[in-house]
């Protein structure tokens, strides 16, 4: 069985609570906002405006650009406002709010449940499609698919790969989705087969998920070229560099773009998405997301449309728990935490977790006692024990030199400190003004 | 709704800390401190007991008085280096001296540099180092094993079995090969040496079970274990057969007691997996150098110093980068 080579760690993957949870249909709310930025790159620009009639699907904003997407309602109603609304992840943006009225879809939009396995469009079209349907990488990053489907001129795409790791603890949405709409996700990859002109498709899943295992394994038995590959449990091995070199053995150069392995990765719920949205012609208004945690009531796995306020979703799963110390939007290795649930969720929403106050708190920072362990597990090979004390002491030059800007935040150092220490906080801050000052250099530069 | 606790990811802590790494060192020794009570009686108990006494009491007058902080002896740290000095100490040396080696240990080799993980030299082996150059006939007096029998500060004492290797390499005096220990005794214990280092057999099983919990990595303990063997499979006096001069070589003195427990101390030992290599390649050379032509018969201590010093610079050796080999 297959994994990454460098780095990692094991942390407890406590998903028994929300497993094998079937998903479940939110209730609308009321009053529904829709953030304008849920993907990386430009805010998408609005086309309504206010007192307009929308219907669930209606396109509220165009992309605002190449690397951007498009946003649909995820409600029907009336549009109230457009204006700044703070989002789950305490970012400012702009946002459409509406006024819930009734539940009026779009007519183009097929609403039946009917798999619909056949397909003739030429590739061009179904990038379209999956660009005018505001798609984006549901894992967690966010990054709008189109443009990941359209390789830069002088790459090719040779294999695609699905990931369907789910290395976050805690999450189980993506694994639901395989159990319940295993067939739809074969045909999706199918679709972005036929967009990238390619013959070979794997799908990753790691071993503590072996129903979905077995049931992917039993849908690809007929489907030539896509194949199924088990995984080693290990984090952070949804990562995309990660998960290519699990799958394909290649490893990302540092500064490449991963499409120069000859790899595209999509997430099992992108590409169910993809289905959705080229087969039923229906753009992205909705996701599944995971509410969990020890001492929630009904953890489990929620179809939760765009807009729909978080504290309604939590309703759903039994309120806020009594000991909560800590509340994360995601997983608890890369997620969020969050200061309140009345925000919207989003296309970044994959999970709300409910930490307990005891395990809130991180631990007493003590000295470093130089025991390698953040280097062991550093997944991209770097320094991390180097790199937070550099950042310390503001040395942004050796932080460059030390390649810090290959650093994907997983939280593998600072997760195995024994001294506790804030490792990818110093980490994190001092890549930002690297970043910062690389960016003024090529710009000085050109 | 109620205060909710607001930080950065990650959100989720392995649960390792100091403490628990310091205590599973200490538990790792508790094998071959068990030989050592059986071997030393009660020159093993009351030695240890001092010397770690006298390291907690030095690190928390420092901190306290001198340095002002919190003192941090809830890290088990300042116990580990009291075991691990004593263990590298005769049973039967006065208790004065224990107190010396103790304070200049966590004194002079952690305390002055700012505590815990700060320092450049291994802190147990600062002191002892102090002691055998301070108090040379008392620290290479070794009492013969005779258990709890007797009182162990005028115990008989008698020559190691490294002191007759010492000679028999030399000088080439043949008629000591019969005061050389069989392999079985070597492995197993009851040999006159350090108070901790009785038992080969006992400090390996202490070792791989360090290995096993991953509180250490192989690189230091195979990369010195291995040099040794190789130097003396190939420096074997003539007369003697190499297998039985490299089996003795591993196991007697302060090999064991150096490559699993002394070696690997996280402070002092660099943090990659090639500087880990390295830097045991260089004390298996810089130990059967001392051994084999020096004036002391045992050069663990030494051998490991050394190297200590080279460990900021061996950590400028890099973990391969993810994607630095680019496979086509």
């Amino acid at each position: 069985m297959s994994t990454f080579k460098i780095g990692g760690v094991h942390p407890k993957d406590n998903k028994i609570y929300s497993a094998h949870q079937p998903i479940v249909e939110c209730p609308l709310p009321q009053k529904a906002i829709i953030p304008l930025a849920q993907h990386i790159g430009a805010p998408a620009k609005p086309v309504v405006q206010k007192g307009d009639k929308v219907k669930v699907g209606q396109l509220l904003a165009e992309a605002g650009g190449f690397v951007s997407a498009a946003v649909h309602s995820g409600v029907s109603g009336t549009v109230t406002k457009i204006d700044t609304t703070i989002d789950a992840w305490g970012m400012k943006m702009p946002a459409v709010f509406i006024d819930v009225e009734g539940d009026e879809w779009m007519p183009e939009i097929d609403r039946s449940s009917d798999v619909i396995r056949e397909f003739k469009l030429e590739p061009k079209e179904i990038i379209d499609r999956i660009a005018k349907a505001g798609i984006v990488g549901l894992g967690g990053a966010c990054f709008p698919t189109h443009v990941k489907l359209c390789p830069p001129p002088g790459q090719k795409a040779e294999v695609l790969i699905v990931n369907g790791v789910e290395c976050e603890p805690y999450l189980t949405c993506d694994h639901q989705l395989m159990l319940e709409h295993g067939e739809e996700i074969i045909i999706g990859i199918k679709l972005v087969m036929r967009a990238l002109g390619i013959s070979h498709a794997i799908i990753g899943i790691e071993k503590n998920k072996p129903d979905a295992i077995a049931r992917m394994t039993e849908l690809t038995k007929k489907t030539l070229g896509i194949e199924v590959r088990p995984l080693k449990l290990k984090y952070p091995q949804g990562g995309e560099k990660q998960l290519i070199d699990a799958c394909i053995n290649r490893q990302v150069a540092s500064g490449a773009l991963p499409i120069s392995t000859g790899a595209v990765v999509d997430n099992v719920a992108t590409i169910y998405a993809i289905y959705e949205a080229v087969q039923k012609n229906k753009p992205l208004i909705s996701r599944v997301m995971t509410v969990t945690g020890k001492s929630v009531k009904q953890p489990g796995n929620y179809l939760v449309r765009f807009g729909t306020p978080l504290s309604q979703v939590v309703e759903m799963a039994g309120g806020v728990p009594e000991d909560t110390g800590k509340i994360i939007g995601g997983g608890p290795m890369m997620g969020r935490a969050m200061n309140n649930i009345d925000m919207p969720a989003h296309k970044r929403t994959s999970g709300l977790l409910f930490l307990p106050e005891d395990e809130s708190r991180r631990g007493e920072v003590e000295n470093c006692i130089r025991c390698g362990k953040c280097v062991s597990a550093c997944p991209m090979g770097l320094e991390p024990y180097l790199l937070s004390r550099q950042s310390e002491l503001k040395m942004w030059d050796e932080m460059e030199a030390h390649n810090v800007m290959d650093c994907i935040e997983c939280g593998c150092c600072q997760f195995t400190c024994p001294s506790h220490r804030p490792l990818l906080d110093y980490v994190r801050s001092g890549k930002a003004t690297v970043g910062g000052i690389i960016r003024a250099r090529q710009a000085a530069g050109k | 709704m109620k205060n909710l606790i607001v930080a950065p990811a990650p959100h989720a802590h392995s649960g390792d800390s100091v403490r628990k790494n310091m205590l599973l060192v200490i538990a790792a020794l508790l094998p071959a401190y068990a030989v050592s009570l059986a071997a030393f009686g009660w020159g093993a108990l009351i030695t240890t007991l001092i010397s770690i006494a006298a390291c907690c009491a030095t690190e928390w007058v420092i901190a306290k008085w001198v340095l002002k902080q919190q003192p941090t002896l809830c890290d088990c740290s300042a116990i580990l280096t009291g075991l691990l000095l004593a263990f590298n100490l005769p049973s039967n040396l006065p208790w004065w001296i224990v107190v010396v080696g103790a304070i200049v240990a966590i004194g002079v080799g952690k305390m002055t540099y700012g505590g815990l993980g700060q320092n450049p030299f291994n802190p147990a082996l600062v002191g002892r180092v102090f002691l055998l150059i301070s108090f040379p006939v008392q620290m290479t007096t070794w009492p013969l094993p005779q258990g709890f029998s007797g009182s162990y500060v005028d115990a008989a004492t008698g020559a190691t079995p490294l002191a007759a290797m010492k000679q028999i390499v030399k000088n080439g005096d043949m008629s000591l090969m019969d005061k050389l220990p069989d392999l079985q005794d070597a492995f197993v214990g009851f040999m006159g040496g350090s108070l901790g280092e009785v038992s080969a057999l006992a400090l390996i099983a202490g070792g791989i079970f360090l290995i096993c919990m991953r509180v250490i990595t192989w690189h230091i303990p195979v990369s010195i274990l291995a040099t040794v063997a190789a130097f003396a499979a190939l420096s074997a006096p003539a007369g003697m057969c190499p297998c039985q001069y490299t089996a003795l070589t591993l196991l007697t003195g302060g090999i064991m007691l150096g490559a699993f427990f002394m070696a690997t101390d996280y402070v002092t030992s660099p943090m990659t997996g090639w500087g880990k290599i390295i830097f045991g390649v260089g004390i298996g050379l810089l130990v059967m150098v001392i051994r084999t032509w020096g004036a002391y018969p045992e050069g663990m201590s030494f051998a490991i110093l050394i190297m200590n010093a080279t460990v900021p610079l061996l950590n400028k050796i890099r973990p391969r980068r993810f994607g630095e080999v680019v496979k086509k």
